[in-house]
């Protein structure tokens, strides 16, 4: 019997003697390789240098192209996008996507005017009142994800034309027109605000976008729930068990994107100056942000990412809309290159992740 | 030690008694009990699909057992997730290691239990403090002996099977004030590496904490463990001591081909 525990370990007699290296691997360090390894470590680089190569050439191409005037109006036309982006960015983080943020957006913005104008509550808390309605909506499909255990495709196909329709039936499809809104509460154009040194105007829309994008960059970076944002959105399962409550952590995720998605509806009431319950992003809010999403280089399988390339990603659709326009080709161009861009973008991120492999 | 140190070692540290836990129509644990003595290697052992992994992950809190009861120091615990079972001080590495791959080591150590900045920068902007998960980390992967990482931020997806099963082995070395439950933690190791492992686990135990190790490594489990659980068909068969026994005999119990006296299950 005790013999048998000596043989047990006399099998590793044989490590005597054996090298005390521990494993060393050459790996062929080709550029490629390198490459591949740094885009690895920094997801947001690809879309930086597409967007670089894009302000380069559409700055030799057309020569107006450098002027402030130009670039402070591809800010001002992607603020809204930009911002839908950042709450885009949140649910893709954890796997999932959100087909309803232009919906929450539009439902809010509507919901901010009808509480002004139709119950005559003072625009600050009709504001607030928003905000907090958009969170809820966010939270209704986080609940839903989390708890119900949907797939969020499904939940958020379903909430969107929920919202839509909610938003046509509560505002009557009525528009509140710009100039009411400007004699009576100013307050919710708030964002449409702008100073203009120099003669270029840049929107205070454009400063609160860059502070939000700045703020996440942060927040998923240098906090503990940032990093439980990117585990849930790696491994679910491996998450739970290391200790974080992925089911909190979605549903904060799902409610902090309506509360962006209810923001960025403010901003279009600056940005248009009426309420329009039939404004286009409540239909198109959703693709434009995964597009940045998708080009900014977030992966749609989770845990890999930056809001920064979404933001890089943005402005990308921005410039080239803005790019072929000055260039004078047809518009449909836009829509081709930026349909290429996905497929690359996608291509691209598939490359990396063999870097871990 | 003097007659009360002596008397406590009695008590078991970790108790279940009567667990049970259906899928459907399939039971998982089956009135099984469980005793986990303070400073001891205890081995779980049993053939696949005798409910070794369900035991373990009711005791670390990721399953909810259907009845029973589980005492730790004598109070009776209810562990509604691994959070609440780390709180408590039982530290758990799993067969699938629960890392995330895309994050750092540093982040995958702290994961759940991060450090924050002091000062303002943590209390209000809740900032991390990385320079001091950083050396906490790699400090802790030295001791371990296991790896020469060179950079601690590298993402777990870039290290090798072993050195991830290193990571995941340290992060529990380090946490663990009461119980370390490692569970298949040499599988995916080299001989050199199993062998850090085990001298990992008796250093664990010289640090005067138990540990429960499931393996299917008869050789690992004969050298180390100071008791062997043995689990079949959902329930604790037996529980022998290394010396009483051969392996083949072990093998025989867990499989049915043999079954112990009554004395082996009072050890």
């Amino acid at each position: 019997m005790s013999s048998d525990t000596k043989t047990a370990a006399s099998y590793e007699e044989g490590l005597r003697g054996a090298s005390d290296k521990v494993a060393e691997f050459h790996e062929p360090k080709s550029a490629l390789k390198r490459l591949q390894h740094w885009l690895h470590m920094t997801p947001s680089a690809v879309p930086m240098i597409v967007l670089i190569a894009a302000i380069i050439i559409f700055g030799l191409k057309e020569e107006n192209f450098f002027r402030a005037v130009t670039l402070s109006t591809i800010l001002q036309q992607l603020v809204i996008v930009g911002i839908l982006g950042c709450a885009q960015s949140l649910v893709v983080l954890t796997a999932g996507i959100d087909l309803s943020v232009g919906a929450i957006a539009v439902f809010s913005s509507v919901l901010m005017g009808q509480f002004t104008f139709r119950y005559g509550i003072p625009a600050p808390l009709s504001i607030a009142l928003g905000l907090a309605a958009g969170t809820a909506m966010g939270f209704a499909n986080g609940w839903l994800v989390a708890r119900v255990k949907l797939p969020p495709f499904i939940v958020t196909l379903g909430t969107w034309q929920i919202i839509l329709a909610a938003n046509y039936i509560y505002s009557a499809n009525e528009t509140i027109r710009s100039s009411e809104i400007a004699a009576e509460a100013p307050a919710l154009q708030f964002w449409g605000y702008s100073i203009q040194p120099g003669g270029v105007k840049i929107l205070y829309a454009v400063f609160l976008m860059i502070a939000l994008v700045a703020l996440l960059a942060y927040v998923l970076r240098h906090t503990a729930w940032g990093r439980h944002v990117y585990a849930v959105g790696d491994d679910p399962e491996a998450a739970e068990l290391a200790g974080v409550r992925t089911r909190r952590v979605l549903i904060q995720v799902y409610a902090l994107a309506g509360l962006f998605c209810a923001i960025a509806g403010w901003v279009m009431i600056g940005r248009f100056g009426s309420v329009s319950p039939s404004a286009s992003t409540g239909q198109l809010g959703n693709i434009q942000s995964i597009t940045a999403v998708v080009i900014g280089g977030i992966s749609l399988f989770g845990g890999r990412g930056s809001i920064v390339g979404m933001f890089f990603g943005a402005l990308i659709v921005g410039v080239f809309e803005m790019g072929l326009k000055m260039v004078g080709t047809d518009p449909q161009w836009t829509f081709f290159l930026i349909g290429m861009l996905i497929i690359i973008a996608v291509a691209v991120d598939q490359w990396i992740r063999k870097a871990s492999a | 030690m003097d007659q009360k140190g002596i008397g406590m070692t009695r008590e078991p540290l970790l108790k279940a008694r009567g667990l049970v836990k259906r899928y459907g129509k399939v039971t998982a644990l089956d009135h099984c009990d469980f005793d986990l003595m303070p400073g001891e290697i205890l081995a779980v052992i049993g053939d696949n699909g005798a409910g070794k992994s369900s035991l373990i992950k009711a005791l670390s809190g990721a399953i909810q057992p259907d009845e029973g009861e589980i005492m730790l120091e004598g109070r009776q615990v209810r562990f509604a997730s691994p959070l609440d079972a780390r709180a408590s001080g039982i530290e758990c590495v799993y067969q699938t290691l629960a890392m995330s791959p895309a994050l750092s080591i540093a982040d995958n150590m702290f994961m759940g239990r991060e450090l924050r900045k002091p000062g303002i920068m943590g209390k209000w902007f809740r900032k991390l403090d990385r320079p001091a998960m950083e050396k906490f980390a790699r400090e802790k992967l030295n001791e371990l002996g296991l790896m020469t990482i060179q950079n601690i931020n590298q993402a777990v997806e870039t290290l090798s099977g072993g050195q991830r099963q290193g990571v995941a082995v340290a992060r529990a070395a380090a946490f663990g004030s009461k119980v370390v439950i490692l569970d298949e933690p040499t599988a995916a190791l080299g001989v050199k590496e199993s062998r850090r492992v085990l001298e990992l686990i008796r250093d664990v135990r010289a640090r005067g904490i138990p540990i429960i190790l499931i393996s299917h490594n008869m050789p690992h489990v004969f050298e180390v463990a100071d008791r062997i659980h043995i689990h079949r068909l959902g329930r604790r068969l037996c529980v022998i001591r290394p010396q009483d026994y051969s392996m083949s005999d072990a093998v025989a119990f867990m499989t049915g081909a043999k079954v112990p006296d009554e004395a082996a299950t009072a050890a």
